[in-house]
């Protein structure tokens, strides 16, 4: 579905992503692992055209992608769910959600069925249906990431870039993301990838996994084995 | 559906207290500074737009105001056009230069953004001023015709205040539609995070663009019945002072609020009248009043007001209860 081959990305003249390839399969959820300034929100940036490759290529479902400005990219189907979260803090719920289909406003159709797919997310996250009008800012992290994810799904994504959806939130509140991720996959078939510190958590989840370290991939592999072999250089535990 | 409803009655309103508004005050005076008023609400309104909505400031616009006014002008005064005639073309030129500039200075942010605006602005200015065969250099343009239909011409203060009020009641519900269609809400999307609109599909940097010029044409067509209404236009009111002005009524009147532009544009206007009392100390005065608006309502007073107003109800009320 994606094949990424042999890209670079600058920041200005920092060397960002060197030579990075890699792969992602129909349905499959791939893990992006590595230690901060590894280069994995770098990855998901330049997939996603917000920091376009200096050199390489980037394949989506056979079409070329590279080069292409982000509002194009979402069109296709890529959405990203960005570090940090970043919902719209001054705009509810349902407008950010609806934001999220932002490409899709064009017939009196397009309208009911994103009225269809907004129901949806409030049964796939049921806390965003309880504050529909309330203020995105007013929000928990926990909620707000569940926010951040609904909206990008809103989309209707095939492939879903997730950047660091753990980030600064409770365990507990982590294991039910990720058990919507996993529900996601097996009932929509959307493909993940995923970006993640807690490597532990996201390889447990994930089929495959690449390891990163200053901008290049230094292994990757099943899954399973990556988790198994503890050799990802750096403390797995989280 | 239902707040819709209440925007429609909040809007009629208005409507109904413009229309009435004449009954009320007579003095040609006084009805001069409500054709101010709605000028400035229309100025407010276009530069709340951007700055308000989509967060991009802009310290130029007396500039797109003062060349709405003198395309105006010049077209009708020294080129005989008709002025509904010029004042299309100073809204459809003003749109296009700030559409043109728009693309290599809203690339910037921030303190930025304020200064190559500001630099901009203080270009226009120097044209006024300079270009003398044109403009008429700083002692101005005279002998700008005012609008008419037909037979019909705005020439006294009713008729005026009449026809700068149509106008400012059409940008406001315009104003209205486009702030709660799905473009006003990528624009407020804009103002929160940048990255995040675009990843959700927002072209943010056109539409950036896009309300930048939109902005500049609304202050143009306000500059042109400037022209209209005054028949005279001299460079001293599109100067860097007039661009503070404006960002100044859009904050005191509230950010992201429609009415919001139209309070803070009335107070701004009407302020500096009633203050005359104080003769040469009016502008500590005027200043001071803006400080306290500000420290007491940070959101405006679209925001500010109605929290004052329950304020004084409880007071009112706990008395009541504390004398019986």
């Amino acid at each position: 579905m994606l094949k990424v081959k042999n890209i670079n990305t600058y920041y200005g003249k920092v060397h960002a992503l060197k030579n990075i390839s890699l792969h992602l399969s129909a349905r499959e959820i791939v893990a992006l692992i590595g230690a901060n300034g590894a280069g994995k929100t770098t990855i998901l940036n330049t997939l996603s055209g917000v920091t376009p490759p200096a050199s390489g290529s980037i394949q989506f479902e056979g079409e070329g992608v590279n080069g292409l400005a982000p509002d194009r990219i979402v069109k296709i189907g890529i959405s990203q769910v960005p570090e940090g979260r970043q919902v719209f803090k001054g705009l509810t719920v349902a407008d950010n959600l609806e934001l999220g289909a932002y490409l899709r406003f064009r017939s009196r159709a397009d309208r009911n069925a994103i009225k269809l797919d907004m129901q949806h997310m409030y049964e796939l996250f049921p806390r965003l249906g309880e504050r529909k009008k309330q203020m995105a800012g007013t929000l928990s992290g926990g909620e707000q990431q569940m926010l951040a994810i609904g909206r990008a799904l809103m989309a209707r994504p095939k492939l879903l870039l997730l950047d660091e959806p753990s980030m600064g939130l409770a365990p507990l509140v982590v294991q039910e993301i990720f058990a919507v991720i996993e529900k996601l996959r097996q009932e929509e078939g959307t493909t993940v990838l995923l970006v993640e510190q807690n490597a532990k958590a996201a390889l447990k989840m994930a089929d495959r996994g690449y390891v990163l370290e200053t901008g290049k991939v230094i292994l990757e592999g099943a899954a399973a084995d990556l988790l198994e072999s503890g050799e990802t250089g750096f403390k797995t535990e989280g | 559906m239902l707040s819709a409803y209440r925007e429609i009655v909040k809007f009629l309103l208005l409507v109904a207290i413009v229309l009435l508004l004449p009954l009320l005050i007579q003095e040609g005076y006084l009805l001069n500074v409500m054709v101010f008023v709605g000028i400035h609400s229309i100025l407010a309104l276009a530069l709340n737009l951007l700055l308000g909505y989509a967060g991009q400031i802009s310290l130029g616009h007396a500039g797109f105001f003062g060349l709405g006014a003198y395309i105006s002008g010049i077209l009708t005064a020294t080129y005989s056009i008709n002025p509904w005639a010029a004042m299309l073309a100073a809204a459809t030129l003003v749109t296009l230069l700030a559409f043109i500039v728009g693309f290599p200075i809203l690339k910037l942010k921030g303190h930025y953004l304020a200064m190559a605006t500001l630099g901009l602005g203080i270009i226009i200015y120097i044209i006024f001023n300079e270009a003398v065969d044109h403009t008429g250099g700083p002692s101005g343009l005279s002998g700008i015709p005012n609008l008419s239909l037909g037979g019909f011409s705005f020439d006294s203060d009713l008729r005026n205040y009449y026809l700068i009020w149509t106008f400012t009641l059409v940008a406001i519900g315009l104003s209205l539609n486009l702030v709660n269609s799905r473009i006003g809400r990528a624009l407020r999307a804009i103002h929160d995070s940048e990255v995040a609109a675009r990843v959700m599909g927002v072209n943010a940097r056109l539409l950036k663009v896009q309300i930048f010029a939109l902005s500049a044409g609304l202050s143009a067509v306000a500059g042109s019945l400037y022209a209209h209404t005054m028949t005279f236009v001299a460079p001293a009111s599109f100067g860097f002072n007039f661009s503070v002005e404006l960002v100044t009524m859009v904050i005191i009147g509230g950010l992201a609020s429609i009415y919001g532009s139209l309070l803070g544009a009335a107070l701004l206007t009407v302020l500096p009248e009633m203050l005359r009392a104080f003769q040469d100390y009016d502008i500590i005065v005027y200043g001071l009043l803006l400080i306290v608006i500000t420290m007491f309502m940070p959101g405006g007073l679209v925001k500010g007001l109605p929290g004052v107003l329950t304020a004084l109800r409880r007071k009112a009320a706990k008395e009541e209860s504390g004398d019986a």
